[in-house]
């Protein structure tokens, strides 16, 4: 009973923990899509979010601090978005030029690329902690206030009129990149499913010597979607340190657990964005589950905590067993193309 | 002949290209008119489809100038082909298994950004398909399709890109004779609409049924080209093979031949389900080459995995092996490779896809030679020595080519002398059943002799050989009897001596032989 | 359309094989290049002498004897997780699990040490100790060898999961386990009696000395080099890793040789994890791992699946590791520049091996690039 009544809470925390991991699922689908499996997802998110944070705190505890201004709000996140861009989507540069030109193997080059984002993002967080005054200090109050921004007045109407079902709060009581998350799935979906770019990418994922004789390029198609799946990605670290911890920066390894559970996504999503919205909140809810579970003992905990992996492990053996063509990886994801191979 | 009159399609002078120390294409020159077939004939590696694919933009000629309605074009990629108005269909469908006929058909054009305008696109593929007589459906996806259909949509891709020059790479070859009409009859339409058409070929009937004129590359090298009209199967016969062979092949006759093997009723299911050995019944026996014909992909492959253990066979199929020694007979069809071999068959097959099944491209000569005696002994380890020996005999006895027993990777070798390793490993297991698929494919004269001489030598020690082969002269020179495969159903076993080849190639196509040797 | 003859600007062809020496040349270069734009990276943030912050980094690994065995145990409980991926990715199965392999194997020891020191003879718990982690990690790497011979599904995406179920596996049993009460730690195991602690090979008393991890892994090393290249074993799952057409034409149940080297995979990794519970950290915690088990497959990979390169790899991230760790030491910064100098170098090494395997041509040296080809 006491499940059910905390469920809307429970939504709402499973929203924005899921928003995390749809951002970095987003950019790993376009990237898988044009065949680059990138295990660097939790070192982009990484950089994503130190790239995000540094920026901020840099404008709005370092120059608006010495110049005397009140940060302007519009600049805070403009700035914060752009340099998660710029960075995320550099490592995924990174990535790129060694898999794609250099030919080197996926798998370990995105495992350093987890290691190195990790680092940059550590090193670096750990520096702003120590001039913020400590670990979990708010180091970017104004920034991380914006992007919590919500219309109030339309929550508080909205959860009056449906009482305990809180339909305000449950809706739109988040910060806006989590709609931006929501719009930029359909319009992933569109541009894969019915675009001719989209068409091309899947192609060159599934089977670029195909592509490249139908004279696309394949080295440019999967040189931009890895770098701007790998901007997509960053976003949510920056999501993830705005919106979920606040503004502060934290070395749990927590990012890298969530960068892991985003490619855990792709593939519960069998690589369809609109099935990774309800998956991400899914895996949100799986996560949550254990907060709202009453008598649970601290040990217990953790083993619900499980719940998202075992979820995909067994998704992943269900399209194993139906082979449905549609449900598959892209065919050659993993794979260096070389055209005059022979 | 008279430059001013004649308007060419294509035009390549002194095309030359190499593979490493590989001369694959060597001062070819080459024309094509408008509105005409050219048939462009050769033996396997003699530079056919390297020669096409420079005009495809797959590869870059080395030297040499290539002109398209007369003015010189550079094409380095497969976009600066259909720039030139240039489609090529391969000879491997360059197909997304999960896309709609109309998905990969659009795929890849330039200037039309943005979303795919379904209606439009499925108009522009119905209007092509009226116009030359296609049968296709746009919303169908590739996995769903007959390799004719595939084809068929690789066709109407390069229409759509507005080609009207169009090269086809060995079309027929995977297709039935209904089809391979079918597939004429759109040629000549699209040639009667002003198309310009090459045609990759080595089907003399074909060459002489479709084209108006033909070209024939010899070893890398243009011969020269002919009108159709002009010319005859044995005059094009003997431009691609350069002088009238005769094949000379022996074929001794073995005392006693004794039951080996025997098959019975034996079925056999692709992955998708499609039957692809439909009641095959035959005996292979001691001292005699068992010729296996058939057109590409009848079930030649399917029946020698299934004997070797590596198919699941269908209900009531049978497999029986009578052991020399005692005379007993044991039951194969239920069992793997494995299992075969602990039960002491020792069977030798020399499979079609040397690298994809039968040799590991990565190891040297070898670690390869090791992989039919590395069980050798108790010990966990393997024998070193054993093989070894065994493989410096094989590259003595059959003088094959390499730098380096233990390091060079076999992959780095060449086509004949791959081949040598692996038979020479298939027969140094002293084999009693020994099938081999193809064994000559991309190989030149003196090794295919060579081979052919190795498997009469096993035929003589009494060993029961099963040899699939391509080449009609060939099995009737080297096999004392011949199955005929249609369709993975037996259209019939002959003795090569008292059918000719054109009684062997109506068998192939059609179901039912009227001599019947056993 | 062109008239003019055009070629593309670099042309990039695969190389016939290249000599020892220069491949091994092309690899110092490129480790020099990383340790030169890490000494940049350094700088621009510390505003040191590159020269002085690397004296720093090697008095990180050789400053003091404690230092010395520091670095060779942490290279050699790394290199051991690299030996046990080997054989899997020998068999081109991407084992991405070692992380998950070794917490299991560390959760086994801890197990037998928690729960049953006292209660048997040291050498009985010590054999238990090893069985239940060689066990452990063993099925741990069976499973998706299991799934990936029955079904086929994809063995990077299952190992990967694996990890964090293994993870909070972990920290599960981390809190059932916890001492003191309300630490959510488990603590140093028997920190009293240290029984189950492999302890020090050449000294007594509390200065840790680790020769016997040194010189298990060192034995570890040549035998796994022994199994892949003179074995029945080793044969039939390089057999199994180029083709697996090959491997059944050969009669080499393929589907079994993936669940018995998995298997010995995750054997060796859950191995790994009890060195680092019982000889190394005394203790079990989600981070027994740390990322190790992910630096490893780099460290495999590198290697070429050869068990003595491995360990020199091993040695040389370890010497980053420690290096860079005592330069934040020494001039206040977190320790986190580790793995960014680790991400740089490995980033260098990855790179480099495409000047080995490929070569370029440029446009217009052609003739040149044609005429050395022929002398070489």
């Amino acid at each position: 009973m006491s499940f059910l009544m905390s469920l809307p809470t429970l939504l709402h925390s499973a929203v924005i923990f899921g928003t995390v991991i749809l951002f970095g699922a987003m950019g790993e689908i376009l990237t898988e899509k044009g065949g680059n499996l990138n295990l660097g997802v939790p070192g982009i998110m990484y950089l994503g979010g130190i790239a995000g944070l540094c920026a901020t705190f840099a404008y709005e505890n370092v120059y608006c601090v010495r110049a005397g201004v009140s940060p302007n709000i519009a600049v805070c996140v403009i700035l914060c978005l752009l340099a998660t861009f710029l960075a995320a989507a550099l490592g995924g540069l990174i990535y790129a030029f060694l898999t794609i030109t250099l030919r080197t193997n996926q798998n370990v080059t995105g495992l350093t690329l987890t290691i190195f984002g990790s680092g940059i993002g550590n090193f670096f967080g750990g520096s702003l902690n120590k001039l913020a005054g400590g670990v979990g200090q708010v180091s970017v109050a104004a920034t991380s206030e914006a992007f919590r921004a919500y219309p109030q007045g339309l929550v508080n109407a909205l959860d009056r009129v449906t009482g305990s079902l809180g339909l305000g709060t449950l809706l739109f009581s988040y910060g806006f990149l989590t709609y931006v998350a929501l719009a930029l799935a359909i319009v992933l979906w569109y541009f894969l499913g019915k675009t001719r770019s989209g068409l091309s990418l899947r192609a060159v994922g599934e089977n670029p010597a195909t592509a490249d004789a139908a004279g696309i390029n394949v080295t440019k198609y999967k040189y931009l979607a890895t770098c701007l799946g790998a901007g997509i990605t960053g976003m949510g670290g920056t999501y993830y340190v705005m919106n979920y911890i606040r503004g502060t920066w934290e070395n749990q390894g927590t990012i890298e657990a969530l960068g892991w559970l985003a490619v855990a996504l792709v593939i519960f999503a069998t690589w369809k964005p609109l099935r990774s919205i309800w998956g991400s909140y899914l895996f949100g809810m799986l996560y949550w589950a254990y907060f709202y579970i009453p008598n649970l003992t601290r040990s217990s905990k953790e083993l619900f905590k499980m719940l998202p992996y075992v979820v995909t492990l067994i998704v992943l053996l269900v399209v194993s067993l139906r082979r449905k063509k549609e449900d598959q990886p892209p065919a050659s994801l993993g794979l260096p193309y070389f055209r005059e191979e022979r | 002949m008279d430059n001013e009159n004649i308007q060419y399609a294509i035009q390549m002078k002194h095309i030359t290209k190499r593979f490493g120390s590989v001369l694959a294409n060597d001062d070819v020159d080459l024309e094509l008119r408008r509105g005409e077939i050219l048939s462009l004939l050769g033996e396997n590696g003699s530079g056919k489809t390297t020669l096409m694919n420079m005009l495809g933009g797959i590869y870059y000629p080395d030297e040499g100038q290539i002109f398209i309605n007369g003015e010189e074009v550079t094409i380095a990629s497969p976009k600066d082909a259909f720039r030139c108005g240039i489609g090529m269909i391969h000879q491997h469908f360059k197909l997304i298994d999960v896309f709609t006929a109309a998905e990969n058909i659009v795929l890849g054009l330039e200037g039309e950004k943005g979303k795919l305008n379904k209606e439009a696109i499925h108009k522009v593929i119905r209007d092509i398909s009226d116009r030359y007589g296609f049968e296709i459906d746009p919303d169908q996806k590739v996995y769903n399709m007959s390799v004719s259909q595939k084809q068929t949509v690789e066709i109407v891709k390069v229409l759509y890109r507005g080609a009207d020059i169009l090269i086809l790479d060995e079309p027929t070859a995977v297709l039935t004779p209904q089809e391979t009409e079918k597939l004429f009859a759109v040629m000549r339409n699209m040639k009667a609409d002003g198309k310009a058409i090459i045609i990759i070929t080595h089907k003399l009937h074909e060459v002489l049924s479709v084209s108006d004129r033909v070209a024939v590359l010899r070893k890398g090298k243009y011969v020269g080209s002919v009108d159709t009209r002009d010319a005859t199967r044995q005059s094009l016969s003997d431009m691609m093979v350069g002088r009238a062979v005769s094949l000379n092949i022996d074929c001794p006759k073995y005392d006693n031949p004794v039951d080996r093997l025997i098959v019975d009723h034996l079925s056999v299911r692709s992955k998708d389900g499609v039957l692809r050995l439909d009641d095959v019944s035959f005996t292979a026996r001691d001292g005699e080459i068992l010729g296996i014909a058939g057109i590409a992909g009848s079930g030649q492959k399917e029946l020698l995995e299934a004997i070797s253990g590596m198919q699941t066979l269908e209900e009531g199929s049978s497999i029986t092996y009578i052991d020399p020694k005692t005379g007993e007979r044991e039951a194969l069809d239920r069992l793997d490779p494995l299992d075969i071999i602990n039960l002491g068959v020792r069977m030798a097959f020399v499979p079609e896809d040397r690298f994809g099944m039968g040799l590991v491209g990565g190891m040297n000569i070898v670690e390869n030679v090791k992989l039919r005696s590395f069980r050798r002994g108790r010990s966990i380890f393997t024998d070193q020595r054993f093989p070894q020996k065994q493989a410096t005999q094989i590259v003595d006895e059959l003088q094959v080519v390499t730098p380096d027993l233990n390091r060079t990777p076999l992959r780095r070798l060449s086509g004949g002398n791959v081949q040598k390793v692996l038979v020479g490993r298939e027969i140094a297991g002293t084999p009693r059943v020994m099938m081999t698929a193809y064994a000559v494919r991309g190989l030149d004269i003196n090794t295919s002799l060579t081979i052919y001489k190795l498997l009469t030598e096993q035929k003589m020690n009494g060993v029961a050989v099963i040899y699939v082969g391509e080449d009609l002269d060939v099995l009737l020179e080297l096999c004392d009897r011949i199955m005929v495969l249609c369709g993975g159903k037996v259209s019939g076993i002959v003795d090569p001596r008292q059918v000719t080849k054109e009684q062997v190639g109506l068998m192939m196509t059609q179901l039912g032989g009227e001599s019947d040797a056993q | 359309m062109h008239s003019e003859h055009r070629e593309p600007l670099i042309r990039i062809s695969k190389r016939q094989g290249m000599p020892f020496w220069r491949a091994l040349g092309i690899r110092l270069i490129a480790v020099a290049l990383a340790l030169v734009v890490a000494a940049v990276v350094i700088f621009a943030i510390v505003h040191m002498n590159p020269i002085r912050v690397y004296l720093s980094m090697i008095s990180g690994n050789f400053g003091t004897k404690k230092r010395i065995w520091y670095m060779l145990r942490d290279t050699a409980v790394l290199a051991c997780i690299a030996i046990g991926l080997a054989p899997a990715f020998k068999m081109r199965f991407w084992n991405i699990g070692a992380e998950g392999q070794m917490l299991v194997g560390g959760i086994a020891t801890a197990f037998f040490m928690i729960n049953f020191a006292g209660k048997m003879p040291t050498p009985l718990l010590f054999v238990c100790m090893l069985l239940s982690a060689l066990a452990f990690g063993a099925i741990w790497g069976w499973i998706p060898g299991f799934f990936k011979a029955k079904l086929n599904a994809n063995e990077t995406l299952f190992t990967l999961m694996l990890n964090y179920i293994a993870i909070q596996l972990t920290a599960y049993c981390v809190s059932k386990w916890e001492n003191p009460f309300g630490s959510n730690t488990v603590g140093t195991i028997n920190s009293q009696t240290k029984i189950g602690w492999i302890g020090n090979m050449f000294s007594k008393g509390n200065n840790g000395d680790f020769g016997w991890t040194v010189v298990i892994v060192l034995a570890l090393a040549v035998l796994m080099y022994c199994y892949l290249s003179y074995t029945k074993h080793g044969y039939e799952i390089a057999v199994v890793g180029d083709s697996r057409n090959t491997a059944r034409y050969a009669g080499i149940r393929v589907n079994r040789i993936y669940m018995r080297t998995m298997a010995l995979s995750g054997a060796i990794c859950g191995f790994a994890g009890f060195l680092a519970v019982s000889a190394v950290s005394r203790t079990i915690s989600t981070s027994t791992a740390g990322g190790r088990g992910f630096t490893a497959i780099i460290v495999a990979w590198l290697a070429k699946m050869n068990p003595f390169i491995m360990i020199l790899i091993s040695a040389l991230l370890t010497f980053l590791d420690k290096g860079a760790v005592q330069i934040a030491t020494d001039y206040g910064l977190n320790e986190y520049a580790s793995q960014i100098v680790t991400g740089i170098m490995l980033f260098f090494i990855l790179g480099s091996e495409f000047f080995i395997n490929y070569q370029l041509r440029f446009r217009g040296k052609h003739e040149k690039a044609e005429k050395g080809g022929a002398a070489a």
